[in-house]
């Protein structure tokens, strides 16, 4: 389990992180109680099996609905 | 393809909103000026259509993960406005939509300000020793754990670390608070973020990015920011379920009534926009306020309970007190002065308990002598034996465990001592006293000032407990105008008291240091750490008081008020809106979608700019 935080650039109202809390939940290899979308500062936290999905998959599920990633970090957790 | 086309629609959303807006005037212009209604209604159709685009798109992705957002009921409306030809309030009710979310990221922005300017505050370059030794300048985020680096005059500090060498003075003001610079030299402790002001240090980084104190900072206001209390739970919920009855009941309404226009206004009107946004708002604002001023909140859970405390416990040392106690008064039973102060010094020495520091510090140069062996006597003082002397340094109960006999003027000056707040230490030597000292701790400038407007903002009861002797206790709470002091309290009897008081019904806040108050803090409904950056502080409370700086403790209790009120404002204006709209559309003539659109952008920006009010507040 890795722990990774992705800057978005603007979330723009709440329904935002309710879209995009659902989305990450959904990935196979996200741990689903992590997953923590915060409005104000536009991040999304969440861990993550290295071995079921890659930071990149997660980015783009979350570009598909329409974000922007400007940063991702993973670290060891 | 199609994502690209779907983001760069996303992304032009402004220059739509106004490029709508122009259309909108071109067509009442030639509609109402030149009486050509083909012309007005092609204008007003490509308006709407424009308009549409984003939000339909927004609308899409969140119904492909089944979320019924407020961008699928304008979206509705919208196509329902353009199939029944209703042209100028499709346009209308497109515009303020795009027109009124760009003005709620512009007011938002603001709210979140606070926590932009700290992260800003952060360092993003940093000088590291490569392999060849050379220093190299690498983004912070290169840095690892040991890896030796330079900061120069004027720079920040990269990272938490230890200086190797150099010497130079560090403002530490984005962690403590106080702008007074510290001087570093080697093995002093230096902080992410703070500005070194003049001097060269090499340092070795101890902990990087988000580990560091100051990363630990911002990561707790960002989560308290977004820390829900259990009202805006509810509203989260409620919200959840309420967009799509508001669908629902827009179809329900429409099978009845066979009347399109009141099904669509129904969908417009029903946006739960500013019950969503209410709450947070007030929140981010409060804690935003609180950050820039050196108070942390950790949540609007915490918000909710602190603006209703009634009672508030202080830890005396180190709170109410400065927590550096010195040697007030003092009274020698000898002719030999010099040498009880030898043995004392060489005694105390050993010890590394406050009073044993002032006594230190106070006797300062003599020559000492040395210590045969040592016994310390818990809660009572220490036993030494000095070049053959037993020599026991400690209060009243270890010379009665000693035999000491205390003549009737020992009595008489222990007794005045302990009248002027003084904490006693007695000194025997061979079973006679040879020298009493009395120790005082200074009280906090401006403390009686900051208790006087916590008892204007409503706090009933003040409290000290202490581990001192009651008459100082007393004479602390007297001068200080406390409601109850109590004294002999061992750190287990005061989170009793507290456990006491909650069962009474109070609302309890408790005020300490952070390090041995950690049960108290965390028994207390509101545990409020005086933290001068520390872990410790930070991480075992509710509220932190950034520098351990007290004046600040008005300035939160006040300031969750403030916030709470906020809360309940926003509350009863958003429901307040919404049922006027749903009355006036079943009852009234004049409302239509335009206005239920306007109404409800207007009621959006009056509880985000009500909220802004508290970024500006002030005690």
């Amino acid at each position: 389990m890795k722990k990774a935080t992705i800057q978005l650039e603007t979330l723009a109202c709440p329904s935002c992180v309710q879209k995009i809390e659902k989305a990450t939940k959904s990935l196979a290899g996200v741990d689903k109680d992590s997953v923590k979308v915060l409005f104000n500062s536009s991040k999304v936290k969440f861990d993550f099996d290295t071995e079921k999905i890659s930071i990149g998959d997660v980015e783009k599920a979350i570009t598909a609905l329409g974000y922007v990633v400007l940063k991702s970090q993973v670290k060891d957790k | 393809m199609v994502r690209f086309v779907q983001r760069f629609i996303l992304s032009k959303k402004n220059h739509i909103t106004l490029i709508s807006a122009i259309l909108i005037v071109f067509g009442f212009i030639s509609g109402l000026g030149f009486q050509n209604e083909t012309v007005a209604i092609w204008f007003l159709a490509i308006a709407s259509m424009l308009g549409i685009a984003p939000i339909a798109i927004q609308a899409y992705q969140a119904l492909k993960i089944r979320v019924v957002s407020i961008d699928v009921l304008v979206t509705v409306a919208v196509i329902g406005a353009f199939l029944l030809q209703n042209f100028e309030e499709s346009a209308i009710v497109t515009f303020l939509f795009l027109f009124g979310a760009f003005l709620e990221q512009r007011t938002l922005n603001k709210t979140r300000s606070a926590i932009k300017e700290l992260t800003e505050m952060a360092p993003e370059s940093a000088l590291k020793q490569m392999e060849n030794g050379v220093f190299e300048e690498v983004l912070v985020d290169e840095v690892d754990v040991g890896d030796i680096l330079l900061v120069k005059t004027g720079a920040k500090v990269p990272v938490d670390g230890t200086v190797l060498s150099g010497e130079g003075h560090i403002n530490e003001a984005s962690i403590t608070g106080e702008s007074v610079p510290v001087g570093k030299k080697k093995d002093s402790g230096v902080y992410a973020g703070t500005i070194l002001e003049n001097g060269t240090l090499q340092i070795v980084a101890d902990r990087v990015g988000e580990d560091t104190t100051f990363g630990r900072i911002i990561e707790l206001v960002e989560e308290a920011q977004d820390s829900k209390s259990e009202a805006e739970r509810f509203i989260d919920r409620f919200s959840k379920y309420y967009t799509p009855a508001v669908l629902g009941l827009a179809i329900i309404t429409w099978l009845f009534s066979r009347d399109v226009e009141l099904a669509i206004t129904l969908l417009v009107l029903g946006c739960p926009g500013a019950l969503v946004i209410g709450v947070p708002v007030s929140n981010v604002a409060g804690i935003g306020n609180g950050a820039r001023h050196g108070v942390l909140l950790k949540g609007s859970e915490v918000i909710g309970d602190f603006s209703r405390v009634d009672t508030i416990v202080f830890d005396k040392t180190g709170t109410l007190t400065i927590g550096n106690p010195e040697v007030a008064d003092k009274e020698f039973y000898t002719d030999n002065v010099g040498g009880v102060l030898a043995y004392l010094a060489s005694v105390e020495k050993e010890s590394d308990h406050p009073l044993a520091n002032a006594i230190v510090e106070h006797i300062g140069d003599t020559t000492l002598c040395r210590v045969e062996r040592t016994d310390v006597v818990k809660g009572a003082g220490i036993v030494a034996y000095i070049e053959g002397h037993r020599v026991a340094v400690g209060n009243v109960t270890l010379m009665e465990r000693e035999n000491v006999h205390l003549a009737e003027k020992a009595r008489a000056d222990i007794a005045r001592f302990e009248k002027n707040g003084n904490s006693l230490v007695l000194i025997s030597v061979d079973g006679e006293l040879k020298a009493l000292m009395g120790i005082r701790d200074q009280i906090r400038p401006g403390v009686k000032e900051d208790l006087q407007k916590l008892k204007k903002l409503g706090v009933k009861n003040l409290v000290v407990l202490s581990g001192d002797n009651q008459g100082t206790v007393d004479l602390v709470a007297g001068e200080l105008g406390l409601t109850e002091a109590h004294g002999h309290m061992l750190p287990g009897d005061k989170s009793k008291y507290i456990e006491k008081l909650k069962t009474k019904g109070h609302i309890v806040a408790f005020v300490g240091d952070g390090v041995n108050d950690s049960p108290s803090l965390a028994l207390a409904q509101i545990g409020i750490a005086m933290g001068s950056g520390t872990d410790v502080a930070i991480e075992t409370s509710d509220v932190v008081l950034m520098n351990s700086d007290f004046s600040r403790l008005p300035h939160a209790l006040g300031l969750t008020k403030a916030t709470a009120a906020n809360m309940h404002q926003n509350i009863v204006i958003a429901v307040g809106v919404v049922l006027i709209l749903l009355a006036s559309v079943f009852l009234s003539e004049w409302m239509n979608m335009s206005i239920a659109m306007l109404v409800h952008e207007a009621s959006i920006l009056a509880v985000i700019l009500n909220g802004m009010r508290l970024l500006r507040y002030q005690l």
